[in-house]
Formats: structure tokens, sequence, C-alpha cells
């Protein structure tokens, strides 16, 4: 229990700074490493939580691809960030009051209210035992939630072709292969028969 | 020392403030307000799953799966325009995206 707890506070503490970090860094390219590393340390979270699968998933999914892309996008755009800077100073107070309030009020919420133990009839699905995290997710996932998981896939498919309409530009004057063009082509088009006079050319 | 749904509850608000903190710190860029958005998502992830465990409902991972789905997709569609409007522009600049309303 003492190694659950320990682990539990560096994760937590390493979040929660790299998260600071993130939104105060001078620098976006230091910022998406931070929110790299934050990412890292609430996979950990997850680990502590038995939720193995998710963890794996917010480290391939999110650090491998999510981050990336916001690395690429950070490092090709030809931004001057230091004057994107202006009037962080600036919007500091407005920020720290809302923030401040709102941190207020989700602990006196946490503070307040006592947390029910669940009734057994309440759960949806309940953790079944003697599986791992990754198969139990498998079951319900595939069967119950079968819907729910095709309108993500749908949405991220609409994600995908978005993303490729919106940034896609098709250049003139670029020579490109036209595939109408190149089944159309037969015999016909292609081939001419000359009758060549010998001693002569064409 | 045991550590509760409270403490989980506590880091992830924590988080989800730091998050609309930032948003507020750098209203200008528009990578590091969709970076403060992710921050918050993951708070909200942090929630769901806590409660999962500390429950035994398996169902909030699953609706924590969707969540990381959408916030991919999110991030995907939302660099893509920060793109395209850099590509017009060469400015990402908040102030300067108000410009586009009517």
């Amino acid at each position: 229990m003492a190694l659950t707890a320990i682990f539990f506070y560096l994760f937590s503490t390493l979040a929660l700074a790299s998260g600071a970090a993130v939104i105060v860094a001078k620098n976006p390219v230091h910022a998406v490493l931070f929110l790299i590393l934050a990412f890292f340390n609430a996979a950990g979270l997850f680990i502590l939580l038995n939720a193995e699968f998710l963890a794996m998933l917010l480290i391939i999914v999110y650090v491998g691809a999510v981050a990336v892309l916001f690395l690429f996008v950070v490092m090709m755009l030809d931004v001057d960030f230091a004057e994107l800077r202006a009037g962080f100073i600036k919007n500091a107070p407005v920020g720290l009051l809302v923030g401040g309030v709102v941190l207020a009020e989700l602990i006196a919420l946490l503070g307040a209210r006592v947390i029910a133990p669940t009734p057994a009839s309440s759960v949806a699905s309940p953790i079944p035992q003697g599986v791992t995290n990754t198969e139990a997710l498998g079951q319900i996932l595939y069967t119950k939630y079968i819907y729910f998981f095709q309108g993500a896939g749908l949405v991220l498919l609409v994600a995908m072709v978005g993303a490729i309409v919106l940034t896609l530009r098709h250049k003139e004057g670029v020579k490109r292969q036209s595939i109408a063009a190149q089944v159309a082509r037969g015999p016909k088009t292609a081939v001419e028969l000359v009758k060549v006079k010998p001693g002569q050319g064409l | 020392m045991e550590i509760g749904l409270g403490h989980y509850l506590t880091v992830a608000a924590c988080l989800f403030t730091l998050g609309m903190f930032g948003i507020f710190l750098n209203r200008k860029n528009v990578i590091v307000i969709l970076m403060s958005v992710e921050l918050m998502l993951l708070a909200v992830n942090i929630n769901f799953v806590a409660f999962s465990h500390f429950h035994a409902d398996l169902v909030g991972q699953v609706f924590a799966l969707f969540i990381l789905t959408v916030a991919a997709a999110e991030s995907a569609i939302g660099l893509a325009i920060i793109v395209v409007y850099f590509r017009n522009r060469g400015s990402i600049a908040v102030e300067d995206i108000n410009m586009m309303k009517g």
C-alpha cells in the first residue's frame, strides 16, 4: 500500500508540474514535450487504477499520434511565438481569479460531499474477476456498447476526411497522374503503324 | 496511507484548473489553447477512470475511451484548421481570426 501511495504522489506531482509547465513554457516545442510528460504520468495514474488498456492507449494514441501531430504543426508553422506571448502577464490576474474560483468550487464540492459507496444494483457493467483489463473491456465494448464503438469509428473517419479535405491543395502546373486517361489508352491511340521505305527515314 | 477516490479527484481538479488557466494565460496562441484543452480532457479522463475503479464499474473506462477518440479527432481537425489558416494569412494570432466573422 505504501508503494502505491508513493507512486500516486510521484505521478500526480509530475503530472501537475508538467501541466503547469505546458501553459507557462516560452517555447511551444517545450510545451508539447511537457504535454507528453503529463500524458505519461497520467498513464501511470491509470495503471495504479488497474486500467492498463487505457494507459497503453494514452501512450500509443496520445503520445504517439496526437502529441507528435502537435509537434509537427508547431515546428512547421513559422510563427513568432514571442509576439504571441504579449499580454501574458496582463491576462494572468483574470485567469488566476477564474481558475482560483473554479478550483475552490471543485475542492469545496469534494470536501463537502461524502462519496457514497455504490449499491451493487446500480453498477452497469461490473468489472469481471479473473480476466485482464483489456479482455474485460473487449467483452463489453464489442457487445453491449457496439453502437457507440461504431460511432467512435465514424467520428474518426469524419475527422480524417475533414483534415485531408481541409489541408489538401491542388497546385497549378504540376503534372499529375490521370488514371482515366491511362486506362482509356489502347492500341489504337498508343501505337501508330508507319510504312518506312527502305533507304529513307521517316 | 490509503489512496482513495478523493485523491484522484483532487489531482484531476487541479489539472482541469491548470488547463483553464492556460487558456486565459495564452489568449493569443491557438496551439497552446488546444494543448490546454487536451489537459482538461485528460483531467476528465482521470475522473472517469478513478470512478470506474472505485465503483468497480467498467463503463467509466469505456466512456474514457470514447473521450480519447473524440479528443484525438478534435485535435486533428483543430490543427488542420490552424495549418490552413496560417497558409492563408501567415499568422495564427487569435485576434486576427476574429476577422473571419460575418
